[in-house]
């Protein structure tokens, strides 16, 4: 294994033997909660941060992805007695042909038309589940879906639930760390230093960038259903196109493209609304402000920067 | 009232949004020229004009004629402040970066609203009184002739700007080719902040035209600055006339589909709208074809 590698599955480790720990010094549910939360935004921001890392593309529709995969993942077990396993996958694969249904057309143009897509579709997506209130409960959301079982076993719990959705955002990296290293990783790498060399050498662009937006779709899609499960009800407001703005940010804010940016950025921007809810006056100010000053001052993200410093111990990471 | 009637209604009103849709996609196009930034705070500029429109007449009691203008300069200060402070100090000169720079703006922008004007409904009045008038079975409000005839004054006042006066020729000189303007002498930096401000400036004036017919508050702006940036698309990103027609066609096509189909999809019909142009025509109706400019 190259040394990057072993580095990869050493921090990994260390990552989940924290993680192991965690619940043994975080007993409260309140907590336990907010860690859940911050999994499953983890899990949407890395699939997030393989797109713009590796396809230079920005969506601004993954938390409608995340919001059909809850919908979606929710209605079918909810309404037609489906496993939510089964649902959950199912979901995941309608996602991922909507995914492609948006990236086929845009990807294949130079420019920024992937975020114009994407924006647009969250709207679209927000518009249905406010109206088609027979099928999505409407405005007040949907309710009374089935939570996920382990061998029979119920995940209804806060902490039954932290091992599955940290459970699943290890799964998540190793894939997406894959995925980097594979045929299609290395394209697209190719791709970002130098298109047209990499064109010329043989690399489908296009259907790569269409595959990294798929399955960054499907990430989210996943987290999605994870979330209905976990929470039994699934609202409008919380997949609109704020929350999508907010996506990006956990990337931008922990570290573009790299894929540990996407833990710091979740981790970090997750507890910041309860955080700043002492300040609820000013809510919206302080976070505006510190997003600013990150993005203006900071914009190779915490990661990046973390690593600019080890490189040029002293200097300046730009 | 006859269907003829009820056409002749549902094209007024869909030209009078369609003419703000054009302001708010002129002041995208203005600063996308400029920077290839798409500004997600051009909303936000809207809900200000409306805001310190606001202020300025009521809480300020000036007259309108001085009330208006002001609060459009004010909006276009703040917009050459978005440049001035958070643009040009940037450390990453990657599009990306700046445009969620304007995002951060946006809600840093909408907070700083809410505090200073609450988050109840305010009502901005009309520019004169509300008699309605008739046309052709068409019933409409004086406010309607208003946003028409002043959206075509700023029009041509724009056209003017950019094709007779030196500073507007050194604009879009920057916009083509900045190197080359520096080149010639032309502070590239400084026609960028005029392109944030003159955005700023487009903005209020939609909103100060606008928000006597919806209603004012601090995030009003949004979604309707959202159905500018689609109208922005459909006439051609970056494309001045395609910003004129695109808000127009946009405005047109919703007013006419919740009035013939159904209301209750009317906020999704501009995204729709959105997508199949980036799907079949990304270009835009006056934009470039095929949309890949290298």
């Amino acid at each position: 294994m190259s040394a990057q590698g072993k580095k990869f599955f050493l921090t990994l480790a260390a990552l989940a033997a924290v993680l192991a720990l965690l619940p043994l010094v975080v007993t409260n549910p309140y907590y336990l909660n907010v860690l859940n939360v911050v999994a499953l935004n983890v899990l949407v921001v890395t699939g997030l941060n393989l797109l713009i890392g590796f396809a230079g593309q920005i969506s601004l529709g993954h938390a409608a992805f995340f919001g059909l995969g809850a919908y979606i993942s929710g209605i079918l077990s909810g309404s037609y007695g489906w496993e939510p396993w089964t649902a959950l996958v199912v979901a995941a694969l309608v996602v991922a042909v909507v995914a492609m249904i948006i990236g086929i057309p845009t990807l294949r143009l130079e420019g920024n038309y992937l975020v114009m897509a994407t924006l647009g579709f969250n709207l679209i997506v927000t518009v249905l589940m406010l109206q088609l209130d027979d099928i999505t409960g409407g405005p007040s959301g949907y309710t009374g879906i089935p939570s996920l079982s382990f061998f029979g076993a119920p995940i209804a719990t806060d902490i039954s639930f932290y091992w599955l959705a940290w459970g699943a955002v290890l799964v998540g990296l190793i894939l997406a760390r894959n995925l980097v290293h594979s045929r299609v990783g290395r394209g697209l790498k190719a791709l970002h230093e130098a298109p047209l060399a990499a064109a010329a050498s043989g690399v489908p662009i296009e259907a790569y960038k269409v595959k990294v937006f798929v399955v960054s779709a499907v990430y989210a899609s996943v987290a999605g259903s994870l979330y209905a499960h976990y929470y039994g009800i699934v609202t409008p407001g919380t997949f609109d196109i704020f929350k999508s703005v907010e996506l990006v940010t956990m990337c931008i804010v922990g570290g573009m493209g790299s894929l540990w940016g996407g833990l710091f950025g979740a981790a970090l921007l997750t507890p910041m609304p309860q955080l700043l809810a002492v300040v609820e006056e000013y809510k919206d100010i302080f976070f505006g402000g510190i997003l600013l000053v990150l993005l203006i001052f900071l914009p190779q993200g915490l990661v990046g920067w973390l690593e600019g410093k080890r490189v040029r111990p002293g200097g300046r990471a730009f | 009232m006859g269907f003829g009637d009820q056409l002749a209604q549902y094209v007024v009103s869909g030209l009078t949004t369609g003419a703000v849709y054009a302001l708010v996609a002129l002041g995208f196009c203005l600063i996308y020229n400029a920077t290839r930034v798409v500004n997600f705070a051009q909303g936000d500029f809207l809900s200000l004009g409306g805001l310190m429109a606001y202020s300025l007449l009521i809480g300020a009691g000036l007259p309108m004629a001085l009330a208006f203008p002001l609060a459009i300069v004010a909006v276009a200060l703040v917009g050459a402040l978005l440049e001035r402070l958070a643009i040009r100090p940037a450390r990453s000169r990657q599009v990306m970066v700046l445009i969620f720079i304007t995002i951060a703006a946006s809600i840093l922008m909408r907070g700083v609203f809410k505090h200073l004007w609450g988050k109840q409904a305010l009502a901005l009045p009309p520019l004169s009184p509300e008699t309605p008038l008739h046309l052709m079975g068409a019933t409409f409000t004086p406010q309607n002739l208003w946003v028409l005839a002043i959206t075509l004054v700023a029009i041509v006042a724009l056209v003017w700007f950019f094709n007779r006066t030196l500073t507007g020729k050194a604009m879009r000189a920057t916009a083509i080719n900045s190197s080359a303007a520096a080149l010639m002498g032309i502070d590239a930096h400084r026609m960028t902040m005029y392109s944030f401000a003159l955005a700023g400036a487009l903005g209020a004036l939609a909103g100060v035209l606008i928000t006597p017919i919806t209603s004012l508050s601090y995030n009003v702006g949004v979604i309707i600055g959202l159905k500018g940036f689609a109208a922005a698309v459909l006439g051609g990103y970056g494309s001045f006339p395609g910003a004129v027609v695109g808000g127009l066609v946009l405005g047109l096509i919703e007013s006419l589909t919740a009035g013939l189909i159904s209301s209750v999809y009317k906020d999704a019909v501009a995204f729709v709208v959105l997508l199949l142009v980036l799907f079949l025509r990304p270009g835009g109706l006056l934009g470039v074809k095929g949309g890949n400019r290298v």
